[in-house]
């Protein structure tokens, strides 16, 4: 087991590596540097600075060498938890993530739990009753699911909140909590928000799961060993769950790596439709002001956690399933 | 398995006969809502296609009467329950609250638009080919708007349908690129395996393991302000299919890998068939069905991508109509409130998907030559 997590850790480096570079890349992409954007934004202001002060900056940032120089630079930071400096917002960086991302993870993790409780108590609802009435009834709402543009999805709910309670903002907690130091009621309070960002995230990958979770089940159930087991008289329930149900959840566990990807992206469209203070809005609007030092880090920080949450995955899969530990 | 009851018999000597295509097609056939999905992207298509013909005004002809006013209907029945031969819409006028200072408008009951065909109306350009004024249908005066305008008075249907050429064909060009891609790339690693296929895959799985949108998002601002409509289209396409390409590459590698094996092939390189010749005239063919259907499947996630950069105004901008740029307008919640109907263009959005989606299923299931006929 130990040899298969260190296997599998050793594989995620040539991934990161691509993936800052990418970022770097990002960050190097828009013309002119830093220093330019940061001069003309004061000039605007009414500012100025000296030429010495702009070419002290210049070395400081090391904005002058070579562009292998600067990536080494700057991923020597981003090892160090310095993500480098926000134009925009005229502060570091790793504060706004600090200050951010949990909220993202929260709500990303709240809609894989979404998906999870509800995809596969129903994938095998179908599977086990396959062709009836409620079987139709999934499988068409599931192909909605799949249809509905996520923004979309939230903009309609939103709209409908908006018409039965008089709110535009939806936000993670309500005002009185906004401020509130942690406590329990505050947590409450969470909870009764979450839902709905979960909610909308996650019904484009249930509907996914609930196709996989059905059909691995129906492979395995039609496998001769549960035709043994009916044979030998075991009750219904036991059939199902003693193998069959455990099998089909091995890919359903391995196409985390897929799901993650699709859950960050539902989680940058939805909060910003929702107005949820996450990474979401602060991602776009470093994009409109090119902003890059802020873009290419949340992009490079997004990217490494759903690298990460594979590994998990891919663990995970390695202690449920033998022959995947023994297969590298 | 119940499926097999239900299926028409076709003599069993047609079905001996019958060529690998023909077969598909018999069984697509049976794909009830699949072939339904298919007449309406047809019909989607056809529309978007004379759209200007179709339209019944000029989608950016504004009207300062006409502000936000809701959809109509067109009638046979007035509200007398009395039957008229020419299909009729009811005037509207716009009245001021003010109390709650909102435009409402009222229904006139007496002023009726008969709704004629081939009227005269907004000039456009057909194809680039000529001018003319002549429209599918439409009334006399301006004065119908079956869903509802927007908040400069342009009509929302015109909009829609203008909208869909450049939503309903980016995914379709979209999907061209990211086809060639995906096939040269796919191809190579399936063919030759080994390394370069470790390389391909590696490389692949990478690009997977970012988050699409996010991607989407840093990518579409490179593309400079002050490109013109067709070129940020371009633009747009080429970034869609940037990320695309992976999902048909692995596709057309697996076919490849488990293909390769096959006696046939080995028939062909042990007859002396060039590489060449062994991929475009033994391999592509036996799985070019599998292609089409998961090129079908992937046209979704392009018009979604492009509606929901649009809809960022990260991706087409005010002046392009694109379904996503119509939706833009939504963003605001009281906007939204008071004119729910600027939510019409993500009902095509939503029946384009579902279209793709049965269609793409229909093929696949058909493609798969293990299946019942």
């Amino acid at each position: 087991m130990l040899r298969f997590i260190l296997h599998r850790i050793l594989w995620m480096i040539p991934t990161l590596l691509f993936i800052s570079i990418l970022s770097f890349i990002i960050i190097e992409a828009p013309p002119g540097d830093f220093m330019t954007t940061y001069v003309s934004r004061l000039r605007e202001q009414g500012e100025d600075m000296g030429q010495v002060t702009i070419d002290g900056l210049r070395a400081r940032y090391g904005l002058d060498q070579p562009i292998y120089v600067k990536y080494f630079k700057w991923i020597r930071g981003v090892v160090q938890g310095d993500f480098g400096q926000s134009l925009e917002w005229q502060r570091p960086v790793a504060d706004l993530l600090r200050a951010r991302l949990p909220w993202s993870i929260l709500i990303s993790l709240s809609s894989l739990l979404f998906v999870y409780l509800i995809a596969i108590p129903i994938g095998v609802y179908s599977a086990t009753h396959l062709y009836s009435k409620l079987d139709y009834f999934f499988n068409l709402v599931g192909f909605i699911g799949l249809a509905i543009p996520n923004f979309l999805f939230a903009l309609i709910m939103l709209w409908f909140i908006f018409q039965r309670t008089g709110n535009a903002a939806i936000g993670l907690f309500s005002r009185e909590f906004l401020m509130a130091p942690w406590s329990f009621a505050r947590v409450i309070d969470l909870f009764k928000h979450l839902w709905l960002p979960a909610l909308v995230i996650g019904t484009a990958g249930t509907a996914g799961m609930i196709r996989i979770m059905r059909a691995n089940l129906l492979d395995e159930l039609s496998k001769a060993y549960v035709m043994v087991a009916r044979a030998k008289g075991l009750s219904e329930r036991k059939v199902l769950y003693k193998y069959p149900f455990r099998i089909a959840l091995n890919p359903v566990v391995s196409t985390i790596g897929w799901t993650l990807p699709a859950l960050f992206s539902g989680e940058v469209l939805v909060s910003i439709v929702l107005g949820i203070p996450t990474i979401a809005p602060i991602f776009l609007g470093s994009l409109m002001g090119q902003d890059m030092f802020l873009a290419g880090s949340i992009v490079f920080i997004m990217a490494t956690l759903t690298v990460i949450g594979t590994l998990i995955s891919d663990i995970l899969l390695g202690w449920l399933d033998p022959r995947i530990r023994e297969s590298i | 398995m119940i499926e097999k009851n239900k299926t028409e018999k076709i003599s069993a000597e047609k079905l001996n006969i019958a060529s690998q295509w023909k077969l598909m097609r018999w069984k697509f056939y049976r794909h009830k809502v699949a072939v339904f999905s298919l007449i309406l992207l047809s019909f989607f298509y056809f529309v978007v296609i004379f759209g200007g013909f179709i339209s019944p005004y000029n989608a950016r002809q504004n009207d300062i009467r006409y502000k936000n006013a809701p959809p109509q209907r067109i009638r046979f029945f007035d509200e007398d329950g009395k039957f008229h031969f020419r299909p009729f819409v009811y005037g509207i006028e716009a009245e001021f609250n003010d109390k709650t200072f909102q435009t409402l408008y009222i229904r006139k009951t007496d002023v009726k638009h008969p709704v004629y065909l081939f009227v005269k109306g907004d000039p456009y350009q057909f194809w680039g080919l000529f001018t003319t004024d002549r429209h599918l249908f439409g009334t006399e005066e301006r004065a119908m708007f079956l869903m509802g305008t927007d908040r400069m008075g342009r009509d929302l249907l015109s909009r829609i349908i203008y909208g869909g050429r450049l939503s309903l064909t980016i995914g379709l060009v979209g999907i061209a690129c990211s086809f060639l891609l995906g096939i040269t790339i796919g191809g190579i690693s399936g063919y030759y395996g080994g390394r370069i296929d470790r390389f391909i895959q590696r490389t692949i799985e990478t690009i997977r393991s970012i988050p699409t949108i996010p991607l989407w998002m840093v990518l579409s601002i490179a593309l400079p302000p002050y490109w013109s409509v067709v070129k940020v289209y371009f633009g747009i396409v080429i970034i869609l299919s940037l990320i695309g390409w992976t999902g048909l590459a692995r596709v057309v590698r697996g076919k490849f890998m488990a293909l390769r094996k096959e006696d046939f092939v080995m028939a062909a390189i042990l007859n002396g068939a060039s590489e060449k010749k062994i991929i475009f005239q033994q391999l592509l063919p036996s799985f070019s069905s599998h292609i089409i259907a998961s090129l079908t499947l992937s046209v979704p996630g392009m018009i979604l991508g492009e509606t929901a950069l649009s809809f960022l105004g990260l991706g087409l901008q005010a002046p392009a109509i694109s379904w996503g740029v119509l939706l833009k307008d939504a963003q605001q919640i009281r906007v939204l409130a008071n004119t729910p109907w600027i939510l019409f263009p993500g009902l095509f959005v939503i029946i384009t998907i579902l279209a793709f989606n049965f269609v793409g299923d229909g093929i696949r299931d058909a493609a798969d030559p293990y299946s019942a006929i």
